[in-house]
């Protein structure tokens, strides 16, 4: 089964959530892998040891459009949805932006004169680390520069194919398509949170989100002695499971800041976050995924 | 004068620190430019003078008294959005990119698209001056256009009403939305923390700063809660060429003030933090480009 750690608000915890229960996962000898999803800010292979096993390159095709052949009527320009074809036909001008593509072939069915060739361009890259010899980690890393992290995170998300019987899949933060295209392909989506009105304010837009794709999920708080107890009190009114909540305390902000991981020494957490995962399996884990 | 202020990593005080900056000196316009999770308007309680819709993109969507099933659309989708389900063509909501060519390529002109009208950007006023931002209904996509309108509107603002600063808190990460809100701006401030992930994330964001060439100053946030990381990062300025402009210590204040809803400034201006977060911002402010 995958289980999505997610956000709406940055900086709640996901990556330190993901990461020891990932951790906690292997030393209890699950079949298990974590998927770093945030390819805009990808963190989670840092804190382990690991030796890189592949690395995939994703690419996105773009239209190359051949000047000699092209008699610049314009329907590419006009079939674009995204206007990444400027075309002056006067001056017989015409040009890809790039950057603006999706890769999406529409000017390719739209030119008649055979002008339109392809070529692939980098977006990012896919890799596979190993811990302990075994295939464990896969990273979704997006080129500075590209638009959209979300081909690097499908690719990521199907490399995993049947590598593992519980997969971790640590989310990036906010509420729209690179989130969605995370926690779609998970069966259950475990929301990491902080107890102060901005934690409050993005996890009920991630609830609303979750309840629209009809996700089952669960709410972890974070830094729980910051802040107030209203997301507590959300939580109750609004019959969302509170998972489980973390105290804040300056030596796991420190552990944490220094790529360590929490549960290798605190063995109570290691059991909360290992019951919380059971749980989770036990409920959820044989429901078929759609994707 | 237009001034980002972003993190690569979420959660690391950008809007804390933005709000702090919108309520130091003269009146502002302050722009929340994380539009997939707006959080300023939560402190600043702003009127709303100005309500648009902004349309995301569009989605397609199948009548199915025209389909005839040929599958000519599937054939033709590149973002795997449509696949047969019980034998039957459908169109996966979430994966449709929105690029329209089903649509057209359709023979039975049997898929229309509709369009994503639940996006909104607000303008109006705060205790301190203007404030424009924009609130991306959950789920959707083009975040980066959204930003663009929420500066368009923000210039405009601060035209008609003769205010000079307008302060963009922008989103986390280093995709379309933040390259939105870092195009054309005067300064860059970056928001990190002394962390792995902290460091890592702000280096991939320097990437977007130097390929735009903006001048950058960074700000470490709860530099205290790990000292030798915080050197680390100092060291990686230095070397890199980029102003550092403060540390500031973790103080629980900064949470404190969020829960009355009052910037950290505004909360106490006589604690130790408002004052170094006073200085940085004037360095900011006055350092000439």
């Amino acid at each position: 089964m995958k289980i999505a750690i997610a956000s709406g608000k940055g900086g709640t915890g996901k990556t330190f959530v993901a990461t020891n229960i990932f951790f906690t996962l292997l030393q209890n000898n699950y079949r298990a892998m974590l998927v770093d999803c945030d390819a805009e800010a990808p963190n989670a292979v840092a804190f382990f040891e690991t030796k890189l096993i592949k690395e995939t390159e994703v690419t996105q095709q773009v239209p190359v459009i051949n000047t000699e052949t092209c008699t610049f009527c314009g329907k590419c320009h006009d079939y674009c949805n995204y206007n990444a074809i400027f075309i002056l036909p006067p001056m017989k001008i015409i040009h890809v932006i790039e950057d603006l593509c999706h890769g999406c072939g529409a000017c390719s069915v739209a030119c008649k004169f055979g002008a339109i060739s392809e070529k692939p361009v980098s977006l990012g890259q896919v890799a596979l680390y190993s811990t302990n010899r075994l295939p464990a980690l896969i990273e979704a890393r997006m080129n500075i520069g590209v638009m959209s992290p979300v081909t690097v995170i499908k690719v990521a998300i199907k490399q995993v194919d049947n590598q593992a019987d519980i997969v971790i899949l640590d989310a990036p933060p906010g509420t729209s398509c690179p989130f969605i295209q995370t926690v779609a392909s998970a069966d259950y989506v475990i929301l990491v949170t902080e107890p102060t009105p901005f934690g409050l304010s993005d996890l009920k837009q991630s609830v609303e989100t979750l309840k629209i794709i009809n996700k089952p999920f669960g709410v972890i708080i974070n830094r729980v002695g910051l802040g107030n107890n209203k997301v507590q009190k959300y939580l109750m009114q609004e019959k969302i499971p509170l998972l489980l909540e973390i105290p804040f305390k300056k030596e796991i902000a420190g552990l944490y800041s220094r790529g360590k991981i929490v549960s290798e020494t605190d063995s109570f957490f290691a059991k909360q976050l290992q019951v919380l995962v059971e749980n989770i399996f036990i409920q959820y884990g044989n429901s078929s995924n759609q994707r | 004068m237009e001034i980002a202020v972003i993190s690569g990593k979420g959660g690391t005080g950008k809007s804390s620190i933005s709000a702090a900056f919108a309520t130091l000196n003269g009146k502002v316009v302050l722009a929340d430019c994380d539009v997939d999770a707006a959080n300023l308007y939560l402190i600043f309680n702003p009127s709303h003078e100005e309500e648009n819709i902004y349309i995301t993109g569009h989605k397609a969507f199948i009548d199915y008294s025209l389909c005839t099933n040929c599958g000519l659309c599937m054939d033709h989708c590149r973002f795997d959005a449509i696949s047969l389900i019980n034998d039957k063509v459908s169109i996966s909501e979430i994966a449709c990119d929105g690029c329209v060519l089903c649509s057209r390529i359709c023979p039975e002109n049997a898929i229309k698209m509709v369009a994503n009208d639940k996006s909104r950007m607000y303008s109006g006023s705060f205790r301190n001056g203007k404030m424009v931002y924009g609130r991306l209904s959950p789920g959707e996509e083009n975040s980066g256009k959204l930003v663009n309108m929420v500066r368009e509107k923000a210039k405009q603002v601060a035209k008609k009403n003769g205010l000079e600063t307008i302060i963009l808190d922008g989103p986390p990460g280093i995709g379309c939305p933040v390259i939105s809100t870092l195009t054309g701006v005067d300064k860059v401030v970056i928001v990190t923390e002394p962390t792995i992930s902290g460091l890592h994330d702000m280096q991939r964001v320097m990437g977007i700063v130097q390929k735009f060439n903006l001048k950058a100053y960074v700000i470490i946030n709860k530099y205290d809660l790990n000292v030798s990381m915080s050197t680390q990062i100092k060291t990686w300025c230095k070397e890199s060429n980029i102003t550092m402009a403060g540390e500031l210590p973790f103080d629980k204040n900064m949470v404190e003030a969020m829960v009355q809803g009052k910037s950290i400034t505004e909360f106490n201006p006589n604690i130790n933090i408002s004052k170094k977060i006073k200085i940085i911002w004037n360095k900011i402010l006055n350092q000439k480009m």
